[in-house]
Protein backbone atom coordinates (compact mmCIF):
# COMPACT_ATOMS: atom_id res chain seq x y z
CA UNK A 1 0.00 0.00 0.00
CA UNK A 2 3.48 2.36 0.03
CA UNK A 3 2.26 2.52 -3.54
CA UNK A 4 -0.59 4.70 -3.53
CA UNK A 5 0.37 7.76 -3.09
CA UNK A 6 1.89 7.04 -6.48
CA UNK A 7 -0.80 6.32 -7.65
CA UNK A 8 -2.99 9.71 -6.57
CA UNK A 9 0.16 11.89 -7.53
CA UNK A 10 0.12 9.71 -10.77
CA UNK A 11 -4.04 10.45 -11.18
CA UNK A 12 -3.08 14.33 -10.42
CA UNK A 13 -0.64 14.46 -13.35
CA UNK A 14 -2.55 12.69 -15.63
CA UNK A 15 -5.44 15.14 -15.25
CA UNK A 16 -3.04 18.19 -15.29
CA UNK A 17 -1.80 17.01 -18.93
CA UNK A 18 -5.43 16.17 -20.37
CA UNK A 19 -6.50 19.49 -18.67
CA UNK A 20 -3.68 21.27 -19.87
CA UNK A 21 -4.04 20.03 -23.60
CA UNK A 22 -0.31 18.92 -23.57
CA UNK A 23 -1.28 15.81 -25.04
CA UNK A 24 -3.03 17.05 -27.87
CA UNK A 25 -1.31 16.35 -31.71
CA UNK A 26 -2.89 19.68 -32.41
CA UNK A 27 -0.72 21.51 -29.84
CA UNK A 28 2.47 19.94 -30.68
CA UNK A 29 1.66 20.55 -33.90
CA UNK A 30 0.93 23.99 -32.94
CA UNK A 31 4.01 24.18 -30.89
CA UNK A 32 6.67 22.91 -33.62
CA UNK A 33 5.04 25.83 -35.53
CA UNK A 34 6.12 28.80 -33.40
CA UNK A 35 2.45 29.29 -33.33
CA UNK A 36 1.18 29.62 -29.59
CA UNK A 37 3.21 30.21 -26.39
CA UNK A 38 0.94 27.68 -24.73
CA UNK A 39 3.48 24.57 -24.74
CA UNK A 40 6.23 27.01 -23.90
CA UNK A 41 4.78 28.65 -21.42
CA UNK A 42 3.85 25.02 -19.86
CA UNK A 43 7.08 23.36 -20.21
CA UNK A 44 8.97 27.02 -19.33
CA UNK A 45 7.07 27.26 -16.00
CA UNK A 46 7.30 23.67 -15.01
CA UNK A 47 11.19 24.13 -15.20
CA UNK A 48 10.99 27.07 -13.56
CA UNK A 49 9.19 25.91 -10.46
CA UNK A 50 11.04 22.28 -10.54
CA UNK A 51 14.34 24.43 -10.57
CA UNK A 52 13.14 26.93 -7.54
CA UNK A 53 12.10 23.46 -6.13
CA UNK A 54 14.89 21.22 -5.65
CA UNK A 55 17.06 24.68 -4.80
CA UNK A 56 14.83 25.26 -2.06
CA UNK A 57 14.94 20.73 -0.98
CA UNK A 58 18.77 21.33 -1.36
CA UNK A 59 19.37 24.80 0.52
CA UNK A 60 17.16 23.41 3.44
CA UNK A 61 18.19 20.11 3.23
CA UNK A 62 14.79 18.88 3.01
CA UNK A 63 14.19 15.22 4.00
CA UNK A 64 11.05 13.06 2.19
CA UNK A 65 8.30 12.32 4.22
CA UNK A 66 9.84 9.60 5.76
CA UNK A 67 12.47 11.24 7.14
CA UNK A 68 15.36 10.01 4.73
CA UNK A 69 18.05 11.83 2.32
CA UNK A 70 17.16 13.38 -0.85
CA UNK A 71 19.44 11.92 -3.55
CA UNK A 72 18.91 12.90 -7.24
CA UNK A 73 21.33 10.71 -9.15
CA UNK A 74 22.89 12.93 -12.16
CA UNK A 75 22.58 12.62 -15.65
CA UNK A 76 25.42 10.79 -17.53
CA UNK A 77 26.40 12.42 -21.15
CA UNK A 78 26.53 9.60 -24.09
CA UNK A 79 26.09 9.76 -27.72
CA UNK A 80 22.62 8.40 -27.25
CA UNK A 81 21.46 12.17 -25.64
CA UNK A 82 21.64 12.67 -29.48
CA UNK A 83 20.95 10.16 -31.62
CA UNK A 84 18.24 8.85 -29.36
CA UNK A 85 16.70 13.06 -28.84
CA UNK A 86 16.58 12.86 -32.45
CA UNK A 87 14.72 10.08 -32.86
CA UNK A 88 12.31 10.70 -29.92
CA UNK A 89 11.88 14.20 -31.56
CA UNK A 90 10.64 12.91 -34.81
CA UNK A 91 8.45 10.38 -32.86
CA UNK A 92 6.98 12.97 -30.70
CA UNK A 93 6.04 15.16 -33.77
CA UNK A 94 4.32 12.04 -35.64
CA UNK A 95 2.86 11.23 -32.93
CA UNK A 96 2.09 14.04 -30.77
CA UNK A 97 2.78 12.31 -27.74
CA UNK A 98 5.41 11.48 -25.79
CA UNK A 99 5.44 8.48 -23.13
CA UNK A 100 3.18 10.61 -20.10
CA UNK A 101 0.89 11.97 -22.39
CA UNK A 102 0.37 8.46 -24.02
CA UNK A 103 -1.45 7.25 -20.87
CA UNK A 104 -2.90 9.55 -20.17
CA UNK A 105 -4.43 9.51 -23.66
CA UNK A 106 -5.33 5.97 -23.52
CA UNK A 107 -7.29 6.97 -19.96
CA UNK A 108 -9.45 9.91 -21.75
CA UNK A 109 -11.40 7.02 -23.84
CA UNK A 110 -8.81 6.79 -26.95
CA UNK A 111 -8.12 3.03 -27.29
CA UNK A 112 -6.21 3.75 -30.26
CA UNK A 113 -3.28 5.06 -28.55
CA UNK A 114 -2.93 1.91 -27.14
CA UNK A 115 -1.28 0.79 -30.37
CA UNK A 116 1.36 3.30 -30.20
CA UNK A 117 2.32 2.84 -26.64
CA UNK A 118 2.40 -0.83 -27.68
CA UNK A 119 4.85 0.09 -30.53
CA UNK A 120 6.76 2.38 -27.90
CA UNK A 121 7.39 -0.80 -25.76
CA UNK A 122 8.69 -2.68 -28.61
CA UNK A 123 10.73 0.31 -29.44
CA UNK A 124 12.06 0.32 -25.82
CA UNK A 125 12.93 -3.33 -26.25
CA UNK A 126 14.37 -2.89 -29.66
CA UNK A 127 17.17 -0.84 -27.84
CA UNK A 128 17.49 -2.70 -25.28
CA UNK A 129 18.70 -6.10 -27.55
CA UNK A 130 20.41 -3.72 -30.22
CA UNK A 131 22.11 -1.69 -27.13
CA UNK A 132 26.14 -3.00 -27.48
CA UNK A 133 25.72 -2.24 -31.03
CA UNK A 134 24.61 1.24 -30.91
CA UNK A 135 27.07 4.67 -30.54
CA UNK A 136 27.19 5.70 -26.89
CA UNK B 1 -16.80 23.90 -11.39
CA UNK B 2 -16.53 25.49 -14.82
CA UNK B 3 -13.80 26.58 -14.74
CA UNK B 4 -12.20 22.44 -13.85
CA UNK B 5 -13.95 21.59 -16.81
CA UNK B 6 -12.79 24.30 -18.85
CA UNK B 7 -9.02 23.89 -20.53
CA UNK B 8 -6.31 25.19 -17.84
CA UNK B 9 -3.92 28.21 -18.89
CA UNK B 10 -0.30 27.27 -19.46
CA UNK B 11 0.52 29.68 -15.99
CA UNK B 12 -1.56 26.69 -13.86
CA UNK B 13 -0.97 23.69 -15.64
CA UNK B 14 3.02 24.62 -16.13
CA UNK B 15 3.25 25.12 -12.36
CA UNK B 16 1.05 22.39 -11.47
CA UNK B 17 3.55 20.15 -13.13
CA UNK B 18 6.71 21.61 -11.89
CA UNK B 19 5.47 20.33 -8.83
CA UNK B 20 5.11 16.72 -9.64
CA UNK B 21 9.33 17.22 -9.09
CA UNK B 22 9.00 17.93 -5.32
CA UNK B 23 6.07 15.87 -4.70
CA UNK B 24 7.78 12.63 -6.26
CA UNK B 25 11.08 13.55 -4.21
CA UNK B 26 9.02 13.69 -0.71
CA UNK B 27 6.59 10.97 -1.26
CA UNK B 28 9.48 8.32 -1.91
CA UNK B 29 12.55 9.99 -3.24
CA UNK B 30 11.71 9.65 -6.42
CA UNK B 31 13.29 10.75 -9.62
CA UNK B 32 10.43 12.34 -11.67
CA UNK B 33 10.24 10.88 -15.20
CA UNK B 34 8.11 8.45 -17.34
CA UNK B 35 9.65 6.21 -19.95
CA UNK B 36 11.24 4.24 -17.83
CA UNK B 37 7.83 3.08 -17.41
CA UNK B 38 8.36 1.26 -20.78
CA UNK B 39 11.41 -0.70 -20.02
CA UNK B 40 9.74 -1.91 -17.11
CA UNK B 41 6.94 -3.38 -19.16
CA UNK B 42 9.71 -4.94 -21.48
CA UNK B 43 11.44 -6.95 -17.84
CA UNK B 44 8.50 -7.20 -17.03
CA UNK B 45 6.00 -9.21 -19.67
CA UNK B 46 8.81 -9.94 -22.26
CA UNK B 47 11.00 -13.20 -21.99
CA UNK B 48 13.98 -12.17 -22.99
CA UNK B 49 17.62 -12.75 -21.63
CA UNK B 50 19.09 -9.49 -22.79
CA UNK B 51 20.55 -8.13 -19.71
CA UNK B 52 18.98 -4.65 -20.31
CA UNK B 53 15.64 -6.19 -18.85
CA UNK B 54 16.65 -8.24 -16.21
CA UNK B 55 16.58 -6.19 -13.70
CA UNK B 56 14.17 -6.50 -10.55
CA UNK B 57 11.78 -4.27 -11.97
CA UNK B 58 9.53 -4.96 -8.75
CA UNK B 59 11.69 -2.33 -7.09
CA UNK B 60 10.41 -0.09 -9.73
CA UNK B 61 6.88 -0.77 -9.29
CA UNK B 62 5.96 2.86 -7.79
CA UNK B 63 6.72 4.17 -11.63
CA UNK B 64 4.43 1.27 -13.15
CA UNK B 65 1.73 2.67 -10.48
CA UNK B 66 2.10 6.19 -11.32
CA UNK B 67 1.93 5.02 -15.06
CA UNK B 68 -1.47 3.78 -14.24
CA UNK B 69 -2.37 6.35 -11.80
CA UNK B 70 -2.19 8.80 -15.30
CA UNK B 71 -4.29 5.98 -17.28
CA UNK B 72 -7.19 6.72 -14.75
CA UNK B 73 -6.08 10.61 -14.37
CA UNK B 74 -6.83 10.67 -17.92
CA UNK B 75 -10.29 9.08 -17.17
CA UNK B 76 -11.38 11.45 -14.72
CA UNK B 77 -10.59 14.72 -17.19
CA UNK B 78 -11.42 12.50 -20.32
CA UNK B 79 -15.05 11.86 -19.25
CA UNK B 80 -16.15 13.97 -15.31
CA UNK B 81 -13.64 16.70 -16.28
CA UNK B 82 -14.25 16.99 -20.22
CA UNK B 83 -13.77 20.27 -22.11
CA UNK B 84 -16.85 20.36 -24.18
CA UNK B 85 -15.79 22.24 -26.71
CA UNK B 86 -13.04 22.02 -29.47
CA UNK B 87 -9.22 23.04 -28.47
CA UNK B 88 -8.65 26.59 -29.35
CA UNK B 89 -5.68 26.44 -31.71
CA UNK B 90 -4.27 29.50 -33.15
CA UNK B 91 -5.91 30.24 -36.53
CA UNK B 92 -2.54 29.70 -37.86
CA UNK B 93 -2.13 26.78 -37.19
CA UNK B 94 -5.50 25.77 -38.14
CA UNK B 95 -4.77 27.11 -41.63
CA UNK B 96 -1.14 25.01 -42.32
CA UNK B 97 -3.38 21.52 -40.79
CA UNK B 98 -5.94 22.25 -42.74
CA UNK B 99 -3.27 22.26 -45.37
CA UNK B 100 -2.12 18.64 -44.04
CA UNK B 101 -5.54 17.51 -44.92
CA UNK B 102 -7.14 17.47 -41.59
CA UNK B 103 -10.56 18.16 -41.13
CA UNK B 104 -11.77 17.38 -37.58
CA UNK B 105 -10.75 19.16 -34.66
CA UNK B 106 -13.05 18.02 -32.09
CA UNK B 107 -11.41 16.05 -30.36
CA UNK B 108 -8.04 16.30 -28.53
CA UNK B 109 -6.19 14.30 -31.38
CA UNK B 110 -6.98 14.28 -35.46
CA UNK B 111 -9.50 11.27 -35.79
CA UNK B 112 -8.73 12.04 -39.24
CA UNK B 113 -5.37 9.94 -38.92
CA UNK B 114 -5.81 8.51 -35.61
CA UNK B 115 -8.00 5.16 -36.06
CA UNK B 116 -8.17 1.75 -36.66
CA UNK B 117 -8.98 1.77 -40.03
CA UNK B 118 -5.84 4.24 -40.75
CA UNK B 119 -4.19 1.80 -39.07
CA UNK B 120 -4.25 -0.48 -42.23
CA UNK B 121 -3.71 2.61 -44.47
CA UNK B 122 0.72 3.44 -44.86
CA UNK B 123 0.49 6.89 -43.23
CA UNK B 124 -1.82 5.45 -40.32
CA UNK B 125 0.84 2.62 -39.90
CA UNK B 126 3.67 5.04 -40.37
CA UNK B 127 2.44 7.72 -38.04
CA UNK B 128 1.14 5.78 -35.17
CA UNK B 129 3.42 2.32 -35.61
CA UNK B 130 6.24 3.60 -36.65
CA UNK B 131 5.76 7.20 -34.47
CA UNK B 132 5.32 4.80 -31.38
CA UNK B 133 8.48 2.94 -31.92
CA UNK B 134 10.49 5.91 -32.62
CA UNK B 135 9.87 7.03 -29.47
CA UNK B 136 10.48 3.99 -27.25
CA UNK B 137 13.19 3.47 -29.16
CA UNK B 138 14.70 7.40 -28.77
CA UNK B 139 13.63 7.89 -25.22
CA UNK B 140 15.29 5.11 -24.04
CA UNK B 141 19.11 5.27 -26.03
CA UNK B 142 18.70 9.43 -25.29
CA UNK B 143 18.21 7.63 -21.50
CA UNK B 144 14.62 9.97 -20.95
CA UNK B 145 11.79 11.54 -22.28
CA UNK B 146 9.94 15.32 -21.55
CA UNK B 147 9.62 14.26 -18.14
CA UNK B 148 12.81 13.39 -17.17
CA UNK B 149 14.94 15.28 -19.22
CA UNK B 150 13.15 18.17 -20.27
CA UNK B 151 11.36 18.82 -17.12
CA UNK B 152 13.56 17.31 -13.96
CA UNK B 153 16.82 17.20 -16.02
CA UNK B 154 16.74 20.68 -17.01
CA UNK B 155 15.63 21.90 -13.80
CA UNK B 156 18.54 20.05 -11.70
CA UNK B 157 20.61 21.76 -14.36
CA UNK B 158 21.75 18.49 -16.02
CA UNK B 159 23.95 19.51 -19.50
CA UNK B 160 23.21 16.24 -21.11
CA UNK B 161 19.50 16.89 -20.05
CA UNK B 162 19.71 20.41 -21.99
CA UNK B 163 21.60 18.49 -25.06
CA UNK B 164 18.95 15.52 -25.32
CA UNK B 165 15.82 18.68 -24.94
CA UNK B 166 17.62 20.55 -27.68
CA UNK B 167 17.91 17.48 -29.99
CA UNK B 168 14.23 16.49 -29.29
CA UNK B 169 13.34 19.53 -30.52
CA UNK B 170 15.09 19.47 -33.46
CA UNK B 171 14.20 16.23 -34.50
CA UNK B 172 10.38 17.43 -33.69
CA UNK B 173 11.25 20.27 -35.93
CA UNK B 174 12.69 18.47 -38.84
CA UNK B 175 9.82 16.25 -38.97
CA UNK B 176 7.27 18.87 -38.55
CA UNK B 177 8.80 21.10 -41.11
CA UNK B 178 10.23 18.55 -43.32
CA UNK B 179 8.59 14.93 -43.45
CA UNK B 180 5.23 15.06 -42.07
CA UNK B 181 3.97 17.05 -45.71
CA UNK B 182 4.96 13.88 -47.69
CA UNK B 183 3.65 11.31 -44.92
CA UNK B 184 -0.09 13.18 -44.86
CA UNK B 185 0.15 13.27 -48.98
CA UNK B 186 0.61 9.42 -49.17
Amino acid sequence: MKNLKFLLIGTLFGIILIKAEVISWFRIQEMFRFQSFHMYGIIGSAIVVGMISLLVIKKYNIKTFSGEEIKIAPKEFTKGNIFGGLMFGLGWAMTGACPGPLYALIGSGLPIVIVVLLSAVFGTYMYGVLKDKLPH
Amino acid sequence: MNILLQPWPWYVAGPLIGLMIPLLLLAGNKAFGISSTLRHICAACIPTKAPFFTYNWKAESWNLIFALGMILGGFIAGYLLKNPNPIELSESAVADMNKLGIKNYSGLIPSDIFNFHALLTLRGFILMVVGGFLIGFGTRYAGGCTSGHAIMGLSNLQFPSLIATCCFFAGGLIMTWFVLPYIMNL
